[in-house]
């Protein structure tokens, strides 16, 4: 039986993974794969308590996450998409319109 | 220590055995198979089909095997090596995984998961990657079209074939592909009998799941030289080929467990037996139909005209007695091992069969063009997955509920329901081809 | 030495390794590909939680559905230039040592305050056998609500995604 402590921990790694790579990369699409593993370190967490306290109702709240993280990513990915055509870029530094 | 290592293995060792098993014979099977879509071809465009090597082309697979472990393995330039190694070895092992949850008797399942359909369905969406990653990996125009075609193409279809499958489960109740058998023998009847517009659903979905034709448009050769298997030669394309067949098996496996009774025999509830024993009479037809075999093969042999043609039909003769001996001696052996043998059977008949039959469906229709494939997909078969879904849970409540218990009744009712919204659908898509093609193209 | 142990250790360095390529990947295709392959640990450890029905929503939707919608995507907006580009940008160093702060906060939160994790009968406790059948029961009934709220949700996301990648609205 693992304990508990092994299932927070690695969740709290990836976690911390995947914020680095929001920081650190200019390629937006990997900020979005990015977001994904942050969302995954949280399903990881949900579960490990699910199991803990013994009821379904961290599983639940991880469905519905996952929910999310496709809704997300699906119009993340069309904004990319429109923004590509018009810019011909994906690097975040190079998105800077708005920059007077 | 290492007696505590072998008590912790030991649930494993039978499973990882029976998996070896199946992953080292599939190949040859797989051959087989692949030799019986030729003289299947061959035979309805009546002609032969491959003669040459060995008696009546017996042999081809193991040429076919030799040749292509033999040729050279061409990398095209600039092409991403790490993703053109993976791509093929993906797509072999998500079709040779999903036969972990195949079952093939009460007691031949190498894992019974608790959830054992989804598990297929997600091994199958995984094979996406093995086809994906291939055309892109290759560095090559018609590759990747080929490949973005087939992903999309399979996407679509993932979503109908699987919509045709719930309405499956809503009379199965559970998602252990052995307590959906278990469901149909409880209920005395195939569940194709009870939605068939959910196996016709699922049937398409299987076609296009699989990149068969009609719906090979991704691979075919006068469209875009074979797709995203372009640039693969030698062992790799042996390995996509390999997929594509165990995938075909395993949608066959997934149908006749879900729709046409698994292990059970034609008309489970019929327990008529034979007058002063306690043998069923149903339970007879395995013996009856290797014998019918065993003759028709001893009728065949005077006419072949080699001498080792001959032979090889005696032997299929005596085979085919041998195994309707083996049939009629199960009758009398004790339940477990007359289940096994006789469900392992129907099984693998059932299987033989839904395979034949998409052999059968590649040399009759003409391919679809990718458009009018994704139509299909999207504007006619999802929708009436989706009502069918509706229609058959509305049925369920309604005899469940309000005590209005006639199966039959209610699966014709269904039924015909199902065929009005096909009609309409499909009446209602050419009538939206029209003005779109009145208006001059989308 | 258990086989829960020894399925949690494997899956949990193949996710943490998986998850370290994908961040530091130049080919964005192999970042996709390394993404998946952490999907699939992740989705191993549910499995290994005895939550068979998640793991098969994590395999299908976010595997079989999310990454092939990111690879399709990065096909399309590949642009070969990008391979000889910085990959990191600007504020690199300070980013990562944030990032390390972070976990190295809620390690040391985690350390101090784990004696109060004690849940009630923790070892002994047994999610319900019927795995698939509980989260049905308890979806349908006591979160119905937010059911059909994500469903609106992904409507709403299927019309907007569809209305920004179309080329002329």
């Amino acid at each position: 039986m693992v304990p508990l402590e092994a299932y927070l921990l690695l969740s709290l790694a990836l976690l911390t993974v995947g914020v680095v790579g929001v920081l650190i990369r200019r390629n937006v699409i990997i900020m979005l794969m990015s977001i994904e593993l942050i969302l995954n370190a949280v399903n990881i967490n949900l579960m490990a308590f699910s199991r803990a306290w013994g009821n379904v109702y961290g599983q639940i709240f991880a469905i519905f996450i996952i929910t999310d993280a496709a809704a997300e990513a699906a119009v993340g990915l069309g904004i990319i998409l429109a923004f590509f055509r018009n810019r011909e870029t994906v690097l975040a530094d190079e998105m800077d319109l708005l920059k007077w | 220590m290492i007696p505590a290592i072998l008590q912790a293995i030991r649930p494993f060792i039978i499973p990882v055995v029976c998996g070896v098993v199946i992953v080292g014979v599939f190949p040859l099977m797989a051959g087989y198979i692949v030799l019986l879509e030729r003289k299947v071809m061959a035979d309805m465009q009546a002609r032969l089909g491959p003669m040459r090597v060995g008696p009546h082309g017996l042999l081809q697979p193991l040429a076919d095997a030799f040749k292509l472990m033999l040729k050279e393995d061409i990398i095209p330039a600039h092409a991403d090596w790490f993703l053109f190694w993976v791509a093929p070895v993906m797509s072999v092992t998500m079709a040779l995984l999903a036969f972990a949850a195949l079952p093939i008797g009460p007691a031949f399942q190498i894992a019974d998961i608790n959830v054992g359909i989804l598990f297929i369905l997600a091994v199958s969406s995984l094979g996406i990657y093995g086809i994906v990653l291939g055309g892109w990996a290759s560095n090559s125009h018609y590759s990747l079209l080929g490949a973005l075609r087939s992903a999309a193409q399979l996407v679509s279809y993932e979503t109908a074939a699987g919509l045709g499958l719930i309405s499956g489960l809503l009379y199965a109740g559970s998602l252990s592909m052995k307590d959906i058998v278990q469901a149909q023998s409880d209920r005395g009847v195939w569940f194709i009998f009870a939605v068939p517009v959910g196996f016709f659903i699922y049937f398409v979905g299987s076609i296009a799941e699989t990149n068969r034709a009609p719906f090979d448009l991704p691979e075919a050769e006068s469209e875009l030289v074979a797709g995203y298997m372009t640039e693969y030669s030698g062992f790799r394309w042996a390995l996509y080929f390999l997929a594509e067949y165990a995938n075909m098996v395993v949608v066959a496996a997934i149908a006749t467990t879900l729709f046409l009774g698994g292990w059970l025999r034609p008309f489970p509830g019929y327990h008529q037996t034979l007058p002063g024993t306690s043998i069923e009479l149903l339970d007879a037809l395995p013996s009856i139909l290797f014998l019918v075999v065993a003759l028709y093969s001893l009728k065949l042999t005077p006419r072949q005209p080699v001498k080792i043609q001959k032979i090889v039909m005696l032997l299929v003769a005596g085979g085919c007695a041998l195994l309707a001996l083996v049939m009629a001696a199960a009758l009398f052996a004790p339940d477990p091992v007359k289940i096994g043998i006789h469900g392992a059977f129907w099984f693998l008949a059932k299987v033989g069969g839904y395979v034949y039959a998409f052999l059968w469906v590649r040399f009759t229709f003409p391919r679809y063009r990718f458009d009018q494939l994704m139509r299909l997909g999207w504007r006619f078969l999802i929708p009436l997955a989706l009502v069918n879904v509706i229609v058959v849970g509305s049925g369920m409540i309604v005899q469940e509920n309000w005590g209005w218990r006639h199966p039959l009744l209610s699966a014709i009712v269904t039924t015909l329901i199902m065929l009005g919204v096909a009609v309409f659908l499909a009446y209602d898509d050419e009538k939206h081809q029209a003005t779109v093609q009145a208006a001059g193209g989308e | 030495m258990t086989v829960d142990k020894i399925l949690f250790a494997f899956f949990a360095v193949l996710a943490v390794a998986s998850a370290v390529l994908m961040v530091t990947r130049r080919n964005i295709v192999h970042s996709a590909v390394f993404l998946i392959t952490t999907l699939l640990a992740t989705a191993g450890i549910f499995l290994e939680l005895q939550a068979e029905f998640l793991f098969v929503v994590q395999v299908i939707l976010y595997v079989g559905g999310i990454m092939v919608l990111f690879v399709f995507v990065i096909m399309l907006v590949n642009l070969d230039v990008s391979l000889h580009m910085l990959q990191f940008n600007r504020q690199r160093f300070v980013a990562a040592a944030l990032g390390l702060a972070l976990g190295a906060q809620v390690f040391f939160a985690l350390w101090v305050g784990g004696h109060s994790l004690r849940l009630p009968s923790g070892a002994s406790l047994q999610l319900p056998p019927k795995n698939s059948e509980a989260i049905g029961d308890a979806l349908f009934r006591h979160y119905m609500l937010p059911f059909e709220i994500a469903s609106i949700l992904l409507l709403v996301a299927m019309i907007g995604a569809v209305v920004m990648a179309k080329r002329k609205v």
